[in-house]
């Protein structure tokens, strides 16, 4: 059953930058943080070649993969046109200053 | 006595032109009398569109102001419409029943925009974009409403639609073909400009017919619906669907007319006493509706009423541009091609570039170009002239550089152009015209040029041309404009803008910068990021904040990242000397974290390939080595040979001087990557002919040469200059770093930078000026001062979280 674990606190992830959270199973996840200190959760897994989203450059809501650039949606895990491809989400949501991610 | 009569019937840029070009000839033949339907003095309908987005203001546009008239004593009707004109009694007759004779008339009205006959034309807020009162109202349309759609995707109607879009509006661009532009790109060129238009946020639906215009309840048109029954909100529609030259009063007046005034080589009509030049005519079954065949015609008619009688109008070849800032295309002739022609393409549509060339025989009939257009110019010729081709088809597709002798880097396009080259196509105005007046007149400026010569005074696109002939002929080193082109989506200004923006308003920071040039987007994106954060910390060193957010991760880690997320590690081995006591903490490194892999690169150390990013701390901890930037565009390495001290041919200690440039040079940034080399002799064993920096020992000192690139296309470093010292070495080649440092662009290599602003200009600021290479030389070593070594600062402790992975509580 999934349920929401306490992760960081929101002072932790770096504005525009983004942390990864190591999981069990190999995939691991990356915690972003936006300008406006919204919180996103994608499986650190690029659709193209399964490049390390966290390693890549944020700005607005979209992260560019660090290996050949693509730019996937930090809201929908989508890739922009004309690329195609879509990466998982996770629930996360911030709470006194904490973050929390379903698992 | 009396002097006979001229009668301009419309007061825009073909008759006007004439008008002016008569005066070059016979300045006091004629008593003139103008009519102008509206009630402007006559402007550039060309730049209306910068005048939509912005960019300028209806009094810059303003060709002739009303002093000029008075001048020419041109007894001048605005807001005057001409309804009549009376061939027996030789007169014309405006709304009003303003009446003037005339003993030649010349009729140039230009022409109408086409509406299409569908209902609701004519509702409120639907309008055509054709002069200022229309350019008026789409301003004030988007003040107050919110959805513009633009039918036609045409030159004019994409810059209709980019303007209403610069000023807030939600706009969709409606067309009938299959892609944009469809009369000056082909099918390819036509999609990526649609590509990048969407990109700027214009919308499109394409292959669509419009059906009814639609009103809402204010009786204001309110949507567009289409064929197909689909139908989009709409509070200002504009249509934009083509031109039909306005020749009623003509044919009103009994002058043979066929979708057009039909005018002979001369531009006479059928009435010999009448001319008609501009969009209104017909000649040889062809309507213009550009400005360059405009002004060659002007030049005949003017010609003709100044009873020369010399010169025909034999029909113009035409090239387009569209002049949306930031966006490049050129097409010229037939760029289509057919059943007997052949293409030359060349296709980079990630890096946004399309060149097709259309050859004929042994001849250039067509070219289309999109993204990179900086030979249009030439192909154009090369069409108009008709030129035999086969000795130069190979490297046609390459440009005009890879054809003549490419080895002069100090010598730019406009000193290779010959007197009697064409500078600006829509004026006809040649290099030779344009250097004569700068040397009589004393010009200084583009703005100079134009008043004087009309160069650059259309559509603007010679500017930049226009520039680098100031330049040369002045003979001042300033720097050539280069093409400005916007730096991402996010902006629509070019590296050169922002640099400077940033050097002369003191911003030090990536928002202050962003805010400052009103950056489209709230944190810019993964290309402008980067460069702002260079020019940021280049600029102003010790003061600007290195944002490490806005760099790419390589930078951010200090490692290359591989295929796999893993990263390598080359630590820094000056001038490739190292010592058993290293190679064996790098063995220990190795086994200790279980390296997979460990190369000697081609740089000359080592690389340790495949560690895990939370590895990299420590792994850098036991190497108690520096990093060797490896993965930055910061300084690379400085590759050495044994020299005097082993070898038997060394004239000096290339060693010791790599060794010297490494520890100076250590934590430098740059636009792009910087290598060195250093050679004890000229049988160059370090390969210095081909680095950024290269140095060569001889007998009597040390040879410097720059700007040369081993990598994607190899290019020969070019000798700088020769010195004496050791210390010498590091003056110049310092000062030369600091140089590009302050003016590359960023991700420009010195051979690029080099290829822009010319060699001798280079020279002339670090060889030639010793004041300037002392103060280049010093503001690099302030700058490189008490920089950490990036390894260390991270072994002490800084961005911590950048190496620890997280896990669950
Ligand atoms: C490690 C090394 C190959 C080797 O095993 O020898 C190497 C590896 C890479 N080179 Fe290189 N280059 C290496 C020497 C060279 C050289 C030779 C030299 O420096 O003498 C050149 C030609 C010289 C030059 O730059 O002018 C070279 C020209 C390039 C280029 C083309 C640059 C250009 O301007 O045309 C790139 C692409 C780029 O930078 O955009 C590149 C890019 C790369 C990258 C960083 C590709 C990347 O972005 O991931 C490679 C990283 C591999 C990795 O995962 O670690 N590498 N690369 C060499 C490291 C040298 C060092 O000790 O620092
Ligand atoms: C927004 C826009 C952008 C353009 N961009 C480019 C470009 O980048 N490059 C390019 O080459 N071309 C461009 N053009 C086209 C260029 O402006 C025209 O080719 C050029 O202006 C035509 O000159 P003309 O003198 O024939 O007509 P006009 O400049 O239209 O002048 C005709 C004048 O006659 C007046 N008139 C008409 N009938 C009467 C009458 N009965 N009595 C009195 N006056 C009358 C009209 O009011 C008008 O002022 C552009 C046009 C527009 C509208
Ligand atoms: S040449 Fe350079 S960039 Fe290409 S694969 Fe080898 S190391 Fe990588
Ligand atoms: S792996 Fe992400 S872009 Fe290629």
């Amino acid at each position: 059953m999934s349920e929401f674990k306490k992760i960081c606190k929101l002072e932790e992830i770096p504005q525009l930058g983004s942390r990864v959270v190591k999981c069990k199973n190999g995939n691991d996840i990356a915690i972003f943080r936006n300008a406006e200190d919204k919180v996103f959760a994608l499986t650190d897994k690029c659709p193209h070649k399964g490049g390390p989203l966290s390693q890549g450059i944020v700005y607005g809501e979209t992260v560019a993969c660090p290996l050949h650039g693509w730019q996937i949606g930090l809201d929908t895990g989508e890739a922009a046109a004309p690329d195609v491809g879509c990466t998982n989400r996770h629930a996360v949501k911030v709470e006194g200053g904490e973050v929390y991610l379903e698992l | 006595m009396q002097k006979p009569k001229l009668v301009l019937i419309g007061n825009g840029m073909a008759g006007v032109r004439t008008l002016e070009e008569l005066y070059k000839l016979k300045p006091d033949m004629y008593d003139v009398t103008v009519f102008g339907a509206e009630p402007h003095p006559n402007y550039n309908r060309i730049l209306l569109s910068p005048v939509l987005a912005g960019e300028q203001t209806v009094q810059d546009i303003i060709l002739n102001d009303l002093d000029w008239y008075a001048e020419h004593n041109i007894t001048l009707h605005l807001n005057k419409k001409v309804v009549k004109i009376d061939r027996v009694n030789r007169k014309v007759i405006a709304e009003d029943g303003t009446e003037a004779p005339y003993d030649r008339l010349l009729l140039a009205t230009g022409s109408n925009p086409f509406i299409l006959p569908v209902p609701g034309k004519d509702l409120p807020g639907v309008i055509t974009y054709r002069d200022i009162y229309d350019t008026e109202q789409m301003i004030e349309a988007a003040k107050v409403h919110k959805h513009a759609v633009v039918i036609g995707g045409g030159l004019l109607g994409l810059e209709a639609a980019n303007g209403l879009m610069l000023r807030g509006m939600d706009v969709t661009v409606v067309h009938l073909g299959e892609w944009l532009l469809e009369r000056q790109l082909d099918k390819t060129a036509g999609k990526l400009l649609q590509k990048s238009l969407e990109d700027r946020g214009l919308k499109f639906l394409l292959m669509k017919q419009t059906a009814e215009l639609v009103a809402g309840e204010s009786g204001r048109v309110a949507s567009v619906k289409f064929k197909d029954g689909e139908a989009i909100p709409a509070d200002l529609v504009v249509m934009a669907v083509g031109i039909r030259p306005n020749y009623e009063l003509a044919e009103s007046a009994g002058l043979h007319c066929n979708r057009g005034i039909v005018v002979n080589d001369t531009l006479q009509t059928f009435d010999p006493k009448i001319y008609a030049i501009g969009e209104c005519v017909n000649h040889r079954g062809v309507a213009y509706g550009l400005v360059a065949p405009l002004f060659e015609m002007a030049k005949v008619a003017a010609n003709h009423l100044a009873s020369y009688g010399i010169g025909t109008y034999k029909g113009s070849i035409l090239s387009t541009k569209l002049k949306v800032t930031g966006i490049d295309l050129f097409s010229a002739g037939n760029f289509m091609g057919g059943d007997d022609t052949e293409d030359i393409i060349l296709s980079d549509p990630y890096g946004g570039v399309y060149k097709r060339l259309v050859v004929q025989g042994d001849k250039l009939v067509g070219a289309c170009l999109y993204g990179d257009t900086a030979d249009g110019a030439w192909y154009f010729k090369l069409i108009r002239e008709g030129k035999a081709i086969h000795e130069l088809r190979d490297r046609l597709m390459f440009g005009e550089s890879e054809v003549g002798d490419t080895g002069h880097q100090g010598h730019n396009k406009a000193a290779a152009m010959a007197d009697s080259d064409e500078v600006c196509g829509c004026n006809g105005i040649t290099k030779g015209t344009i250097v004569q007046a700068i040397k009589e007149k004393g010009l200084f400026t583009v703005d100079d040029v134009k008043k004087c010569t009309k160069a650059s005074g259309s559509c603007g696109s010679c500017k930049g041309l226009v520039e680098q002939i100031l330049i040369n002929t002045l003979g001042t080193s300033f720097q050539a404009a280069p093409k400005d082109k916007a730096i991402c989506g996010c902006t629509d200004h070019g590296h050169e803008a922002i640099r400077k923006a940033i050097r002369d308003q003191h911003l030090t920071s990536i928002p202050d910068t962003m805010k400052a040039l009103e950056w489209r987007t709230p944190n810019g994106c993964a290309t402008c990021r980067p460069a702002l954060n260079y020019y940021l910390i280049s600029t102003w060193p010790k003061e600007a904040k290195d944002d490490p957010q806005s760099r790419f991760i390589n930078e951010r880690a200090h490692g290359n990242i591989q295929k796999d997320g893993t990263f390598s590690v080359i630590p820094q081995m000056k001038g490739g000397v190292t010592n058993s006591s290293e190679l064996r903490r790098i063995a220990d490194v190795a086994d200790k974290y279980a390296i997979p892999m460990m190369k000697v690169t081609g740089g000359q150390r080592i690389d340790l390939l495949g560690v895990k990013k939370e590895d990299l701390v420590h792994v850098w901890a036991d190497l108690g080595m520096n990093s060797g930037h490896a993965y930055g565009k910061s300084i690379r390495t400085v590759k050495t040979c044994v020299g005097s001290e082993f070898c038997r041919f060394g004239t000096q200690n290339s060693t010791q001087m790599g060794i010297d440039l490494e520890t100076m040079l250590a934590n430098m940034w740059s636009p792009h990557k910087v290598k060195l080399a250093v050679s004890g002799c000229p049988r160059n064993c370090a390969e210095s002919g081909i680095k950024d920096v290269g140095v060569i020992g001889v007998d009597s000192g040390w040879e410097i040469y720059v700007a040369g690139n081993g990598g994607i296309k190899t290019e020969v470093a070019q000798f700088f200059v020769k010195v004496k010292t050791a210390e010498e070495v590091k003056e110049y080649s310092g000062a030369f770093l600091q140089l590009y440092r302050e003016e590359g662009f960023y991700l420009e290599r010195t051979v690029h930078y080099i290829h822009r602003v010319g060699l001798e200009y280079v020279k002339g600021k670090v060889v030639a000026d010793e004041a300037n290479r002392k103060a280049l030389y010093e503001r690099l070593l302030f700058s490189l001062e008490g920089l950490p070594d990036p390894w260390q600062a991270r072994i002490d402790g800084a961005q911590k979280h950048e190496f620890k992975m997280l896990e669950v509580v």
